[in-house]
């Protein structure tokens, strides 16, 4: 495969101004990614600080209510920070620090991002300053605040639809005003090369958990993977370890917002077409005329409009499957969670359990499926609450 | 040989950039004409995208009017035939790689050619990716205009080798916009660039008064002007042609015999 390219699909689209970045960024993580030292303080510090492994989890009671395949889901949840965000962020951040830079940028959508790249910051001592939009700031002011006490400046986006393809763009164009101290810790598996490959690297080792613990709690692997998908770094961090493994289905959720017959939905893969933007080739809701869309989803964290390359690319070999989940099936699914495990799942993430509430009971009870739960969704209850009609603030 | 190229011969060259649509496409045709006539050199016309992610808040603004007035490139296409029934002009289209390559690159630069577009600019473009589109602009004789930048360094001896038409040098770091100082970066970029490609280079980026157009064109061949016109095509509206003539004329003065 040609350098950067997933397919067709990946790419470095950006201005002249961050070529040097991305290549002196290329290099670094080519030359450090094997190196004896760099590995042992990021495993170190995923182990210690962040509490992997994460566990997997069998939900005795969502499989006996659905009647089919046996559910277990994949704690990332669990994790430092609430989230899967914080695996890239330690990579990422320490890539920084072993390539002298003394100061990070981030953009975030949900917030978890954002927490994350502050916290890593914090704990690495560097300056960080988060990208986020009004919508965002407004609708996960929680997370605001948090970024804010672990010692990063929030920059609240107004330009644009004020969401995180904003804040994308806001954390791109203060990267090419200074690249020289700063590195942009891109959250997902998206925007140019070698971005995808970087995050999906540092995310690969939720799957690989997942082989080992399932072989060693079933003795077998896995019928089926499913999790959600923004840009989607957290369904290639699932999927990864199992793309060779062809048996195995690989299903990311997107966000079908109110329906994805109507505008109002963020199901890129679904409803997109191929184009090129933040600096990748890949899939994007836009118009005919290639200008990006205003998406939708009552997940912050899913309201982008583009897709990471590598999921573009499993698409178009039908590798994966992509379904899309409406605001209203995650919602419900939401609440299912919360009340049949105890466990309060991100939005984003009950997106994945949505999908997994109808394809369970489809599969025999001999199968497993897996589910990844991406984050929990303390940051959420205020949100659902409003959806509910419960007119609660944080 | 392309229209670009007369771009650098009256002098050092004026290139003002304003978005195609803003305030309207009426008024950007009367600009185009009267920017010509006030000692415009070549003109970059930029095609509005919904997230332009090298133009700082002032020309973000012009793309957002300009969308939100309802122009398309179809129509922008339309337009610039309107004015080659009137003017010679040379026009380069600036905009991002994703409208070229939805509209399908091959009939984006088709209709350049038939439209009588000479150029084309396109930020998120850069070298390693220029395959994109190249082979289409060498097909229909359009000249690809590259960028560098002061973050260039290794990289201009490549880029400069294959540039048609001229060179694109980013004065400073970051995205569009008036500055008050421009470092002097901007010189050995140029003096780089001479050294494998006798090219014309034309500075841009934080450009916007005849003192600072003065100070680039001791070295360069010419300067290009975005923010601080769009400026006033923000401030008076559709009221704007004569002031932004005046500022063209102002600023073409001041470096016409440098």
């Amino acid at each position: 495969m040609v350098k950067g390219r997933f397919g067709i699909h990946g790419g470095q689209y950006i201005p002249e101004t961050l070529m040097n970045a991305v290549i002196e960024l290329e290099e670094a993580y080519n030359r450090l990614k094997d190196d004896a030292e760099f590995k042992e303080e990021l495993n170190s510090l995923l182990m210690n600080y962040a509490g992997r492994p994460s566990p997997l989890y069998y939900a005795k009671k969502m499989t006996q209510d659905l009647g089919g395949a046996k559910v277990y889901l994949k704690r990332e949840d669990l994790n430092h920070t609430g989230s899967h965000k914080i695996n890239n962020v330690l990579g990422q951040v320490l890539l920084a620090k072993y390539m002298g830079k003394t100061r990070v940028i981030a953009e975030t959508g949900a917030g978890q991002h954002g927490v994350a790249t502050a916290t890593a910051a914090a704990l690495m001592g560097m300056e960080c300053e988060i990208f986020m939009g009004k919508e965002d700031t407004d609708r996960q002011a929680l997370n605001v605040f948090r970024m804010k006490l672990l010692g990063a400046k929030v920059h609240v986006v107004t330009s644009g639809t004020q969401t995180l393809k904003d804040a994308v763009n806001e954390t791109l164009r203060e990267w090419s005003r200074r690249a020289d101290d700063t590195h942009y810790v891109l959250g997902s598996v998206m925007g140019p090369h070698p971005f995808p490959t970087i995050v999906r690297d540092f995310q690969k080792v939720i799957g690989c958990e997942v082989r080992k613990q399932i072989l060693e709690m079933e003795g077998r692997l896995p019928d089926a993977l499913v999790a959600c998908v923004g840009g989607g770094s957290n369904a290639i961090g699932l999927f990864y370890d199992f793309i060779e493994d062809r048996d195995i289905r690989l299903i990311g959720c997107e966000a079908a917002g109110h329906g994805i017959d109507t505008d109002k939905n963020a199901a890129t893969i679904t409803t997109g077409t191929v184009g090129i933007f933040h600096g990748m080739k890949s899939y994007f809701c836009q118009d005919e005329y290639g200008q990006i869309a205003p998406v939708y989803s009552i997940s912050a964290g899913l309201d982008y409009p583009g897709v990471g390359p590598e999921h573009a690319y499993l698409h178009d070999t039908g590798r994966a499957e992509y379904v899309a989940v409406t605001d209203n099936e995650a919602v419900e699914a939401f609440e299912y969670l919360s009340r049949i495990e105890g466990i309060i799942p991100a939005i984003e993430s009950a997106h994945a359990v949505a999908y997994a509430r109808k394809l369970a009971p489809t599969m025999g009870k001999e199968q497993i499926l897996v589910v990844g739960l991406s984050g929990r969704g303390d940051k959420d209850v205020a949100a659902i609450a409003r959806y509910r009609g419960v007119d609660i603030y944080e | 040989m392309n229209n670009i190229n007369n771009a650098f011969t009256n002098g050092k060259a004026f290139i003002p950039f304003i978005t195609a649509g803003d305030p309207s496409i009426e008024i950007t045709e009367q600009l185009v004409l009267q920017m010509a006539e006030a000692g415009a050199d070549l003109i970059e016309l930029g095609i509005p995208f919904s997230d332009p992610v090298a133009e700082g808040e002032v020309i973000q603004g012009a793309n957002i009017r300009a969308l939100s007035g309802g122009v398309t490139v179809d129509r922008i296409f339309e337009m610039v035939k309107r004015i080659r029934c009137k003017c010679t002009v040379p026009i380069a289209f600036m905009t991002y790689v994703n409208p070229v390559f939805c509209y399908g690159p091959e009939k984006f630069i088709r209709n350049c050619k038939e439209a009588g577009v000479d150029g084309l600019i396109i930020p998120d473009l850069p070298y390693e990716e220029k395959g994109e589109i190249m082979p289409f602009c060498t097909k229909y004789g359009i000249n690809l205009i590259s960028m560098i930048a002061p973050t260039s360094k290794n990289r201009i001896r490549m880029i400069a080798k294959e540039a048609k038409g001229f060179i694109y040098c980013v004065s400073s770091m970051g995205v569009t916009g008036v500055r008050e100082n421009i470092g002097d970066e901007a010189r050995e970029m140029v003096e780089l660039v001479k050294t494998v490609n006798d090219i014309p280079c034309a500075i841009g980026f934080g450009v916007s008064t005849p003192e600072q157009a003065v100070k680039m064109t001791k070295f360069a061949d010419g300067v290009i002007v975005g923010s601080a016109i769009v400026k006033i095509v923000e401030k008076y509206g559709s009221e704007c042609v004569p002031y932004v003539v005046e500022y063209v004329r102002t600023m073409k003065n001041a470096i016409k015999t440098m």
